[in-house]
């Protein structure tokens, strides 16, 4: 409280002071400035736009306060944005047409004592008469920066394997591991429907793992899954593409959203379609004695996003 | 007696549930016969038993599927090779209910479904949403692509429709047995999809409905291109 009390002194102080100067004319001879015409109109207009900034921060007020006019955020910003606009214009009003302004040509200094100068020079020079190996020491010093540079550079290392890429090929799947649905229940082959497609998890695995989502449709041959994460940029399989009557409409594909890679699930997750440049990684299964899914073995090639050595590695756990 | 005539009414024509039961069912066979005829047997055969790279056969479709595609002005369509999409109905109400009573009647397709959506709940229906239709559909049912077919955008499709669509997989859409999505996750479902149809776009127009900022982008967009034409003024005055 005692603050808003200082700003209201130091405030009135500064407006009575201000008035008590402006009060006393300087005479002709003082004035560093030469006295300009008065400009009534432009003093006039400078006075109706600072009116109407004031009209507009109070709308912004009021608006805030009454929070239930319709399209309320943007009359807020339409309050504040004229406000601001018109505060543009009286600046301009009275940058233009009521400060006095004049130009004042001054010539560049010549360069002084041009001696001095060169003395300085000189100095510099001398100072090093101690270095017996000056190319040596130059060289340490270059040697000594160019390593601290590349030592800050050293962490960008961290942002992808440089070296060891295997740990990106790894999987959570091996063999008898077991389909689960999104709840944890294993997943019956002859559950899975010809018209539809599911998402699969390893039963007891990290679903947070790249490998872990898997796709499971039914094509006409039998139940196939592969892995949710799209080999281009890692989004997930999300669309599946399935006809209503095969003879005249565009055959089954598994789609990625995000660019619209296209993959056939009855050909090994060919590409078919879009910027996907290896097929989709397929999981091998078996149906053990309960029916149910279960994996015969790891991907056919590794999960998730390529990579520069991608084709050459293989899936691993 | 009477209850008789009426139990055996509905037996012949499964899909006039919907319609009231009246002496008008048999005579409702005999037209949709003619009007299946006239629209529809040229692809899907005079009977329904459909022709090859014409039309599929239509025996287990049954009155949600006639439902579904005569409603939403699916069919008839012009080019069978041609993706169905929303258009003006062509059949009067009670031809409609005709030609679903025919259709129902080819075979043991599955009746018309009404979902009870009103005391669903919507944010249930919004994880099914995104888990089974989001991919295609988009989070907020707006549409979209897939290769080979256009994505209908939801805003037009009443909650019969969805919950028919979801059931028939209309083109490239894949379909869900009860076993997929129950018949109480279908209630979320279209609970789901009708919320979304008035979103609460807090704050805005709500271009998009993905929250405040696609507005905030189109404001800097035109404060920033205003903001370069004062400029331009300016620097041109100032030359002059």
């Amino acid at each position: 409280m005692s603050r808003v009390k200082d700003f209201m002194i130091s405030g009135a102080v500064l407006l009575l002071g201000r008035r008590r100067t402006s009060g006393t004319p300087a005479g002709a001879e003082d004035r560093i400035v030469p006295v300009g015409s008065p400009e009534r109109r432009a003093e006039n207009l400078v006075l109706v736009l600072f009116g109407l900034v004031t009209l507009c921060g109070a709308a912004f007020i009021v608006l805030y306060a009454l929070d239930r006019v319709g399209h309320g955020t943007q009359w807020l910003g339409l309050a504040l944005g004229a406000a601001f606009a018109l505060l543009m214009l009286a600046c301009v009003v009275i940058a233009r047409r009521l400060v006095v302004t004049e130009e004042l040509a001054e010539p560049y200094p010549e360069p002084q004592h041009p001696a001095a100068q060169g003395e300085i020079a000189q100095i510099v020079e001398e100072s090093g008469s101690r270095f017996t190996r000056r190319r040596l020491v130059t060289l340490a010093g270059t040697g000594a920066l160019v390593t601290l540079g590349l030592a800050a550079l050293t962490p960008a290392a961290s942002l992808g394997p440089v070296l060891d890429s295997s740990q990106l090929a790894r999987s959570p799947w091996r063999r008898g591991r077991r389909l689960v649905d999104g709840s944890g229940r294993p997943i019956a082959a002859r559950d899975i429907e010809q018209e539809s497609f599911y998402t699969a998890y390893p039963e007891g695995g990290d679903r947070e793992q790249l490998g872990a989502p898997v796709v499971v449709v039914r094509v006409e041959k039998g139940v196939v899954a592969y892995s949710k994460i799209c080999t281009h940029a890692g989004c997930a399989i999300a669309l599946y593409r399935k006809p209503t009557f095969p003879d005249t409409q565009p055959k089954p594909a598994l789609v990625c959203p995000c660019h619209y890679s296209t993959f056939d699930p009855a050909d090994g997750g060919k590409v078919l379609f879009g910027p996907a440049g290896r097929p989709l990684p397929q999981l091998p299964l078996v149906v053990d004695g309960d029916g149910n899914l279960r994996a015969a073995g790891n991907f056919t090639s590794p999960p998730g996003p390529s990579y520069a050595s991608v084709r050459r590695s293989e899936a691993h756990t | 007696m009477k209850r008789l005539a009426i139990i055996l009414l509905l037996l012949a024509a499964p899909a006039a549930q919907a319609a009231p039961p009246n002496a008008g069912v048999v005579t409702g066979l005999a037209q949709g016969k003619a009007l299946f005829a006239a629209n529809c047997a040229r692809c899907h055969g005079p009977r329904g038993e459909g022709i090859r790279d014409q039309g599929p056969k239509l025996d287990d479709a049954g009155a949600l599927s006639a439902d579904f595609y005569l409603r939403t002005g699916y069919m008839p369509l012009d080019d069978p090779h041609s993706q169905p999409w929303r258009s003006r109905v062509l059949f009067s109400e009670r031809e409609l209910r005709a030609l679903v009573g025919y259709v129902a009647s080819l075979g043991h397709g599955p009746p018309i479904p009404s979902p009870q959506w009103r005391r669903a709940s919507v944010p249930a229906g919004f994880e099914l949403f995104r888990d089974h239709c989001a991919g295609c559909h988009q989070i907020v049912a707006e549409g979209g692509i897939v290769t080979g077919a256009r994505v209908p955008a939801l805003g037009e499709a009443t909650p019969r429709q969805v919950a028919e669509a979801v059931r028939v997989g209309p083109y490239l859409m894949p379909s869900f047995s009860t076993k997929a999505i129950t018949p109480a996750q279908l209630n979320d479902i279209v609970a789901y999809v009708q919320s979304t149809k008035h979103p609460d776009d807090r704050g805005g127009w709500g271009i998009g409905h993905l929250g405040p900022w696609p507005e905030g982008m189109v404001t800097w967009l035109l404060a920033a291109s205003v903001l370069v034409a004062i400029c331009l003024v300016f620097a041109r005055r100032s030359r002059a």
